[in-house]
């Protein structure tokens, strides 16, 4: 096939989110678009925690939600902190986030549904997508990305856009980045266990489609990470992210400790009876703003999602998806707008990016990396609040200690002092 | 009732399309012999690899599930190919 026959106004690596959201968007501006997934079907090699703040489907078009492939939507944020054998659950309820007139906040999601459903609607909208086929490499010439290889088979594009996740080859071949730095990633690993939807709702106590969405801290045994657990329609997504690097000094394989998670007192009788379906893992940037990478386009190649780093984890919520498809759309946008002079495609990128939000939402919320860089946020403080609440409940009979005596020397009991604690506090107030 | 799953009863729920003709990572157990942390042990999720009767480093591509953590944590790079899969082989989430 000559060049002129098999050449593309966009070539999309990668059918996630950020992928599909620019090819959707690409395509319904009429540009000859093409999405080239490694995975049998798109979504078949992505995984989440479990949710998608909404604002971003209705921002790639209003309404879509409603017909989208989601779990439940949720309205029960929640916040579990363990301690031994012991466990405070914070449950927070706002019908706001879900009233009647509005697209619901969030919903839970699984992913090799969602964008199965995503890239569907991409090429209903006109882009050719193209599965179980693997780029190799970039072609360049003369200093500009200008095409990508698959096998035997070369493809041309005034445009490549790297949409293939966390672990991005295309941006490293592209000399955009370097091999990820270990510290800034979490390794995530999740199963989930079919259960009846009606048991669901009923252990967790909600109605038909609503759903919860819980954080877990202080199951990982010190290890900087934490738990989740987030209930879809008939199963329930229960996992766990650590540091792979301090996993490696603790000794202890992340696949043992998430099995212990499973059978703590707590969440053991969440998921009884359930059937465990499917295990997988993945890499999540844990960097925040300062993980985005310094460069996210050179001439013909622009850097999406995951590739880009666009991840927030703020201890109490984790955005990706919703990141991933703002940007697919930044990018889209970026090259329509050059469609006169594709050289500008990524300095219009960049104040896209700016202009959707995205990149103020990240550098808002990246106090939060040295928040969560505390050491002992990890196992001491959610013993220590475990230790308080197990004295403020504790009647036996004795005379009560009292509640400052009780706290001070909970605080000492797990290796803490006052000062540590304000200072953690003096730190969150200022970064948050 | 909820039980404990090891790696392999783990990795029996998901669907794999094992490449039978190629490789995505490979490893030299001369290196890998040398190096002090075997992180590999513990950070790979799906265990698999894993320092056989003689403490020899193996590692069994096909329950691979692609998330990329022995990339980034192999220090004295034992790993001397890391790749994904061919197209439409390796591990295929239903649920993700």
């Amino acid at each position: 096939m000559s060049q002129a026959e098999d050449k593309f106004d966009s070539i999309i690596v990668g059918a996630g989110p950020a992928g599909s959201a620019c090819a959707y968007t690409l395509a319904k501006a009429g540009k000859n678009v093409l999405l080239i997934e490694r995975g049998d079907t798109p979504g078949a090699k992505n995984v989440t925690g479990g949710r998608i703040y909404t604002y971003a489907l209705e921002m790639l078009e209003p309404g879509l939600y409603a017909e989208a492939a989601l779990e439940r939507r949720v309205t029960h944020e929640q916040i579990m902190l363990l301690g031994g054998e012991r466990a405070i659950t914070v449950d927070f309820h706002q019908p706001g986030f879900n009233a009647g007139d509005q697209a619901p906040m969030s919903f839970t999601i699984l992913r090799a549904v969602f964008d199965e459903w995503l890239a569907a609607k991409a090429e209903e909208a006109g882009a050719i997508v193209a599965c179980g086929i693997k780029v190799d490499r970039l072609i360049e010439q003369e200093g500009r990305i200008v095409g990508v290889v698959a096998g035997e088979d070369e493809m041309y594009a005034d445009v490549v856009i790297a949409a293939d996740g966390v672990n991005s080859l295309m941006a490293q071949e592209a000399g955009l980045i370097k091999d990820i730095a270990a510290k800034n990633v979490g390794v995530g690993v999740k199963e989930v266990i079919e259960l009846p939807e009606q048991t669901i709702s009923e252990r967790f106590n909600l109605r038909t489609d609503e759903g919860a969405a819980r954080m877990l801290l202080g199951c990982t045994e010190g290890i900087h990470g934490g738990g989740f657990l987030y209930t879809n329609k008939q199963s329930i997504s229960l996992g766990c992210v650590f540091t792979p690097e301090e996993v490696a000094r603790h000794r202890k394989s992340v696949q043992e400790i998430f099995q212990d998670l499973k059978m703590h007192p707590a969440i053991a009788p969440l998921i009884a009876d359930g059937e465990s379906i499917e295990y997988s893992a993945h890499l999540v940037s844990e960097a925040g703003f300062r993980g985005i990478h310094p460069r996210l386009y050179r001439e013909g190649f622009l850097m999406v999602g995951d590739a880009a780093g666009f991840v927030v984890n703020t201890g109490y919520s984790i955005r990706g998806i919703d990141l991933a498809i703002v940007s697919g759309i930044a990018a889209a946008k970026a090259i329509i707008a050059a469609a006169e002079n594709i050289a500008l495609a990524g300095p219009n990128y960049m104040q896209e990016l700016n202009r959707l939000k995205l990149m103020p939402t990240m550098k808002a919320t990246d106090g939060y990396f040295e928040v969560l860089e505390t050491p002992w946020l990890y196992d001491k403080i959610p013993n220590l609040a475990n230790d308080v609440m197990e004295k403020l409940f504790k009647v036996d009979g004795e005379t009560p200690s009292g509640v400052k005596e009780n706290v001070l020397g909970a605080i000492k009991a797990n290796g803490l002092s006052i000062w540590q604690l304000t200072k953690l506090g003096i730190k969150g107030v200022r970064s948050l | 009732m909820i039980a404990r799953l090891s790696a392999p009863e783990l990795l029996s729920k998901n669907k794999f399309n094992v490449d039978e003709e190629e490789a995505h990572i490979i490893i030299d157990k001369a290196i890998c012999a040398r190096c002090g942390e075997k992180a590999c042990l513990y950070i790979c999720p799906a265990v698999l690899y894993k320092l056989d009767k003689n403490g020899e480093m193996s590692f069994d591509y096909a329950g691979c599930l692609e998330c990329g953590t022995c990339r980034v944590m192999c220090k004295d790079k034992g790993i001397v190919k890391w790749g994904y899969p061919r197209g439409t082989f390796g591990v295929n989430y239903r649920c993700g």
